[in-house]
């Protein structure tokens, strides 16, 4: 058996070493935002349809991540969808008339939220809407659209 | 006629003595958590246990996390690159190691190592009389022997997993990013993007947390049962590493239904 | 047939103590195992403050029997009372609480493998007072004194012999000072010298201690000269019972066939089995 001293050391340095891959694992594998709610601010944005979006997916500006997907939520006298927002607090300059589109990273990736700044000298507050939006493009509406041009044409 | 009647009768007999040890393994582990309060007042007891299940299995558990998360890297990435998506290889490497392999694979680790152990030891110690001497002394061996075992078990296994898949995805990082050129903000950019601390670094944790009760119960159950001769010891030793083995395998699916199958 | 033992006058018992209760009494004791009947109907009684010697043939179930006195194994039939207690019908906490006051000392000397000597005499003492470390310490070297192996107290179990193991285990199953002390088997693997120091160490516990103690041997002389009372048990039944002296003068063919170790009369000192051409004679 190990000394009485020894035991201790060892076994400390094993559940140390233990919470240390934890917190690697939360803050540099999955980017635990300690921020999440207490910071940031909401946005919120109508899209006609969001195909497979979800909660938490990314909110990018640039292709740099600012924010996620806090929500999503059906409109039923709309017939929408409205998306909630949470944006990193740091980004505050984000101009009124900014265009949400939602995109898919890769061919058959994951969909998530994309801002195209527009001009405005206004920026956009907590709670305020994104007025121009594009929907997420569903595969299957593309190909029908495409055969029936195609039909057009010949 | 004859022939079916035995051995339906056989079939029965057998069916009825599997479920009544499935009756008596769950008592014992009922028995086991109520008699945990023990351990608040000898401390000690855990960490001797917490240093054979855990610390001892920390040399294995690293070196294969770290190849496992090296073979991730280069299937992986021989996989990502013909669809032309090798940018995603931390996505694959972190979220196999996170949600399946870290649980799973450490589960199986200390199944074999201190699982076995913890049968051999324990069921020596019926042979021996060590328990009956126990009990002689007027000290339960499920307070003394079981539960801190038991609470050892569900300690390390959480830890070790983080640890296998801690080093898993740096392996994954040596070969994507440092031998095959795989892009470094790309490989944690969108590891970090997709990862996600609720749905897959916490489930994956409740899985080791499941699987630790699993291994550890199996091995004590198995050794407090056992046959007290070296036959029925080694015996015992085979039955928890395969027992436990399949039924981690078992558990991982469903549990893996019920957290990632949803949405 | 079961009277009140007398005394042997040989002993240091007073005979105001032989007429005490029985610190243990047996009654109608049936006991199975499998298709094994060890025990039918056993009546058999320990006296307080005696040394009660149990002898019989290998596997006649001695230590079934002293399992059964200390609530290992539970009776099929009949009753077990120990210091006025049904131990048959006392749940884990009772039976704890009585045993706190009983020493045994296991045939396989069962010593705690992973601890020392010392840890192993301490442990009972650990458990079950709050003595300081000091105190303790004082405790276990003057017990491990007793049995001859102070300078023994570093040792791991691995490293003692058979016979110094059993020794360790008399000086840790008399650590709490009990009430009742069970042996089984003490003097097997012992030198002369031990086994001299190891019958007067039970004699003086019992006197001074006033200790109850119960001896299964299978030493015809020694157990004949420490034991005040001796049942003779086989074939699950008392076969005959008296002191020592008593049983030396007994001219019954099974008492001597036993005490003087004939080889063959009329108790069979096999385990049951059919004749021996039938087994040898093929399997028809
Ligand atoms: N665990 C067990 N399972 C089944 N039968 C047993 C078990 N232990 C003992 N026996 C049987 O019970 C009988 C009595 O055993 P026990 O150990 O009490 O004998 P004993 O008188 O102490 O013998 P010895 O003098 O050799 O120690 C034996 O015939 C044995 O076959
Ligand atoms: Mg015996």
């Amino acid at each position: 058996m190990v000394k009485r001293g020894m035991l201790e050391l060892l076994v400390g340095l094993f559940v140390s070493l233990g919470f240390v891959a934890l917190f690697f694992l939360a803050m540099q594998v999955s980017n635990l935002s300690l921020n999440l709610d207490q910071g940031g601010y909401r946005l919120t944005a109508r899209f006609g349809n969001v195909g497979s979006l979800r909660a938490r997916a990314p909110v990018t500006m640039a292709g740099v991540r600012i924010g996620r997907v806090e929500s999503i939520q059906f409109d039923q006298h709309t017939y929408e969808a409205v998306v909630v927002m949470r944006i990193d607090p740091q980004i505050n300059a984000i101009p009124e008339d900014t265009i949400a589109s939602i995109l898919t990273a890769g061919l058959l990736g994951e969909q998530y939220i994309g801002l195209e700044p527009g001009s405005s000298p206004d920026f956009l507050q907590d709670g305020d809407e994104i007025t121009h939006t594009q929907s997420a493009l569903v595969l299957e509406r593309m190909i029908g659209q495409f055969l029936f041009k195609k039909a057009g044409e010949g | 006629m004859g022939m079916t009647r035995t051995a339906l009768m056989q079939l029965g007999t057998s069916v009825l003595a599997g479920l009544e040890r499935l009756g008596r393994a769950h008592l014992l582990l009922l028995a086991t958590l109520c008699a945990s309060d023990e351990v608040l007042r000898r401390p000690r007891l855990v960490l001797e246990q917490v240093f054979n299940i855990g610390t001892l299995s920390l040399v294995i558990v690293g070196v294969s996390g770290l190849f496992v998360g090296m073979v991730l890297g280069l299937q992986g990435y021989t996989v990502l690159a013909k669809f032309g998506a090798a940018e995603s290889l931390g996505i694959l490497v972190a979220a196999s190691l996170v949600r399946e392999l870290g649980p799973v694979v450490t589960a199986l680790l200390v199944a074999g190592r201190a699982g076995s152990a913890l049968t051999a030891e324990i069921g020596l110690m019926k042979a021996t009389e060590q328990l009956a001497a126990l009990e002689m002394m007027a000290v339960d061996p499920i307070r003394r022997i079981l539960a801190p075992r038991l609470l050892g078990g569900l300690i390390s296994m959480p830890l070790l997993a983080a640890i296998f898949s801690a080093v898993g995805v740096v392996g994954g990082y040596f070969v994507g990013v440092g031998l095959l050129g795989v892009d470094a903000g790309a490989y944690w950019g969108q590891m970090q993007a997709r990862i996600d601390v609720q749905e897959d670094l916490v489930n994956g944790v409740i899985k080791s947390l499941v699987f630790g009760l699993v291994v550890t119960s199996v091995a004590l159950f198995q050794g407090y049962e056992a046959v007290p001769t070296a036959e029925g010891v080694s015996r015992a030793t085979t039955r928890a590493v395969v027992q436990s083995a399949l039924l981690v395998l078992g558990l991982d699916f469903i549990l893996t239904a019920l957290m990632f199958g949803g949405d | 047939m079961f009277a009140e033992p007398p005394v042997n006058p040989d002993s240091g018992a007073s005979s105001k103590e032989s007429h005490a209760e029985p610190l243990v009494e047996i009654r109608d004791l049936c006991f199975r195992r499998g298709d094994q009947l060890i025990f039918a109907d056993l009546n058999l009684d320990l006296p307080c403050g005696l040394v009660t010697a149990v002898m019989g043939p290998s596997g006649s179930g001695k230590t079934t029997l002293l399992k059964l006195i200390t609530g290992q194994l539970k009776p099929d039939a009949g009753s077990i009372r120990v210091a006025g207690e049904e131990i048959t019908r006392l749940d884990q906490q009772g039976l704890f609480r009585l045993r706190r006051r009983m020493g045994m000392l296991f045939q396989s000397s069962a010593l705690l493998t992973d601890l020392s000597v010392f840890d192993n005499v301490a442990y009972p003492l650990r458990e079950h007072t709050r003595l300081s470390p000091s105190l303790i310490r004082k405790l276990v070297l003057l017990k491990l004194e007793a049995v001859g192996l102070r300078g023994a107290w570093s040792l791991m179990p691995s490293e003692l012999s058979g016979g110094m193991a059993r020794r360790v285990a008399l000086a840790r199953a008399i650590a709490l000072d009990p009430m009742m002390i069970l042996y089984d088997e003490p003097f097997t693997g012992q030198d002369p010298i031990s086994m001299g120091m190891l019958m007067a160490l039970i004699r003086k516990l019992n006197d001074a201690a006033r200790l109850t103690s119960i001896l299964v041997s299978h030493d015809v002389q020694e157990t004949l000269r420490i034991a005040d009372w001796i049942y003779l048990i086989a074939e699950g039944r008392v076969l005959a019972q008296g002191t020592p002296a008593a049983l030396t003068r007994d001219p019954s063919p099974w008492v001597r066939q036993f005490l003087d170790g004939l080889p063959d009369g009329p108790v069979h000192f096999h385990y049951p089995a059919p004749p021996l051409a039938k087994d040898l004679l093929g399997w028809g």
